[in-house]
């Protein structure tokens, strides 16, 4: 697919029909979620802990198992049993909230691990082009050393090296501030922001409500596994419709994290 | 979240901030300071300090008391072995014991013999050990596998590992060095070291399997959805990620296997190999003394505790380096 940039009623890259998910012990995490994210947009996904949008991200990449619905990535259904699994996940990078990344192999052995063993290309070249982009992102000093002589926010970064260096067709970003230290937040923040300039296609769950206003082209607010309000942040946070998306919006005022 | 998270978060933070100075990276070392409110690290001239009285008086405390420990650890060692020796030495049959385990005539005449055993059972540890830790590796892995054609060899390797973890050593090396070569195969030995030394590898697989499959499962399973994620197979996840991993946390519990192995390695006199202990057991024969046997013991001891003290040393270095680095 070409990037012809948004046209009305082009397929978007992701679209989530009817998604239903349990865990085994019946609870309902995600019950019927419609989710549509277009091409070169980023969308938020917003709600309370264990509001299901981890599981939503998990879904996604076929981490975990939906219960009833589809999964489209670019007008194709992928949750369908006989598609393999691992050429869908080649096509979508992840971010975790806890990094992850693997502690025995250097930052530039983590970043290409999958250019070269999963898309076969020559090792020179995986070098060469995750030296690119690590330098992007401020971290080319780094590429020799091990994840545990990183920071909190390097190694974030790192992740998300590693996860653009397939040249995914969508990024998921799970909660990717949260285990960092208030002052390492900024650094990532600012990397996501720079992707969206460039037109990469993401969808994030985030606490962080003043960047999901400034970043994200559409806020989802899930609620009890339900997609409660969606629409652009101006809509979502100025004038929610929703009794429980105020009384979620307000309590996130109260405690400080709507500041910016 | 408790107060122990905190404090280590904390600590982090603190790690991250020293290093972030010391390697001149972007400078949240200012902001850091500030935002806890500490004054910059090098105020302080050193050249002004001098130790407080308070200082002194607890270092002075301090000397006195592991001075009286040593003291005290010095007594109570000396004392406990005169103990041990007066209750030997005193028995009632210990001028026969003497004779009989403690000559150092027949000392002398056995070392040499000994030594020359030993040979065989440093041969047969090298050989056995590596591929005991082929075979066992490979059984971990097998059972890794996912898959329905993949269901007898699971099933395989893991009936393979419940029966030879029950079976004692001894039975499986009489079985295979007396039972093989009645089976008269054609181009099957009947050398009983090759036989014993099979024995050795069937039964240590199934330990070291179960020692490859912790190390495996060690691994958090975040691990492999990262590895899952970026779009590896299942193999390649468990090639390139999980087991790297795996390895090296059981090295130390491997290196135990091995110190064991070593000393198994004297079972295969039972079917007439002149190792250390079968030559032990000539001259004991010869002679009807059995200082012999001393002699073998202590070699086999000399040679566990070097590799004992390795094994805990790596261990402590792997502890302290999971601290450090505050990850796994």
């Amino acid at each position: 697919m070409t990037a012809t940039g948004r046209t009305a009623g082009a397929e978007p890259v992701l679209r989530l029909e009817a998604v239903r998910k349990t865990f085994g012990d019946g609870r309902v995490v995600l019950a019927d979620v419609h989710l549509s994210v277009p091409e070169h947009s980023v969308t938020a996904l917003i709600g309370a802990s264990g509001s299901g949008k981890s599981t939503l991200l998990r879904c996604v990449n076929l981490l975990e198992r939906i219960d009833d619905g589809a999964v489209f990535l670019d007008g194709a259904e992928i949750t369908d049993p006989r598609v393999d699994e691992d050429a869908v996940r080649r096509r979508i990078g992840v971010v975790f909230q806890s990094y992850n990344l693997f502690p025995h192999l250097t930052v530039l052995e983590n970043v290409t691990l999958a250019p070269r063993r999963v898309h076969g290309v020559p090792r020179a070249e995986a070098e060469a082009r995750a030296l690119e982009l690590l330098e992007r992102l401020g971290l080319a000093d780094r590429a020799g050393a091990y994840p545990d002589r990183l920071s909190g926010g390097q190694q974030q970064r790192v992740a998300i090296v590693r996860a653009l260096a397939t040249g995914p067709r969508l990024l998921l970003l799970d909660e990717i501030t949260a285990a960092l230290d208030p002052e390492l937040v900024g650094e990532v923040l600012s990397v996501v922001r720079d992707l969206k300039e460039r037109g990469m296609t993401m969808l994030l769950a985030t606490h962080e409500m003043g960047f999901a206003r400034e970043v994200a082209d559409q806020v989802c607010f899930l609620d009890g596994g339900a997609v409660l309000e969606q629409g652009p942040p101006e809509r979502v946070f100025g004038a929610p419709t929703e009794e429980r998306t105020r009384r979620f919006l307000s309590r996130v005022i109260a405690s400080g994290r709507l500041a910016g | 979240m408790s107060a122990e998270e905190v404090s280590a978060k904390d600590m982090s933070a603190e790690n991250m901030r020293a290093e972030d100075v010391g390697t001149g990276a972007v400078g949240t070392a200012g902001a850091s300071a500030e935002r806890t409110g500490l004054p910059p690290a090098k105020a302080a001239d050193p050249a002004d300090y001098r130790p407080s009285p308070r200082r002194l008086a607890r270092e002075a405390f301090r000397r006195r008391r592991a001075r009286r420990s040593a003291l005290i650890a010095t007594a109570s060692t000396l004392l406990t072995a005169v103990a041990l020796v007066a209750l030997v030495v005193g028995s009632p049959g210990w001028p026969a014991v003497r004779r009989s385990f403690f000559s150092a005539e027949y000392a002398r005449q056995a070392l040499p013999e000994v030594l020359k055993g030993l040979r065989i059972n440093l041969e047969l540890m090298a050989v056995c050990g590596v591929l005991i830790l082929v075979l066992g590796l490979l059984l971990a892995v097998l059972r890794t596998l996912r898959g329905p054609v993949f269901l007898p060899v699971r099933l395989l390797a893991t009936v393979y590992v419940d029966f030879f973890l029950g079976l004692p050593m001894i039975i499986c090396l009489l079985v295979m060095i007396t039972g093989v070569p009645a089976l008269r195969l054609t181009g099957v030995t009947t050398d009983p070291l090759w036989l014993g030394g099979a024995a050795l590898v069937l039964t240590y697989a199934a330990y070291v399997s179960e020692v490859f499959r912790a190390g495996i499962e060690s691994v958090h399973p975040s691990q492999l959805a990262a590895a899952r994620s970026l779009g590896l197979s299942h193999t390649q996840a468990m090639r390139f990620v999980v087991l790297p991993q795996a390895v090296r946390r059981v090295v130390p519990p491997l290196l135990n296997n091995l110190v064991s192995l070593q000393k198994d390695t004297g079972l295969v006199s039972i079917g007439g190999v002149i190792d250390a202990v079968y030559a032990a057991k000539i001259i004991n024969g010869r002679s009807f003394n059995s200082t012999p046997y001393l002699v073998a013991a202590l070699v086999f001891v000399a040679l566990t505790v070097p590799l004992t003290r390795f094994t805990g040393w790596l261990t402590a270095r792997a502890d302290r380096r999971r601290y450090e680095g505050g990850l796994s």
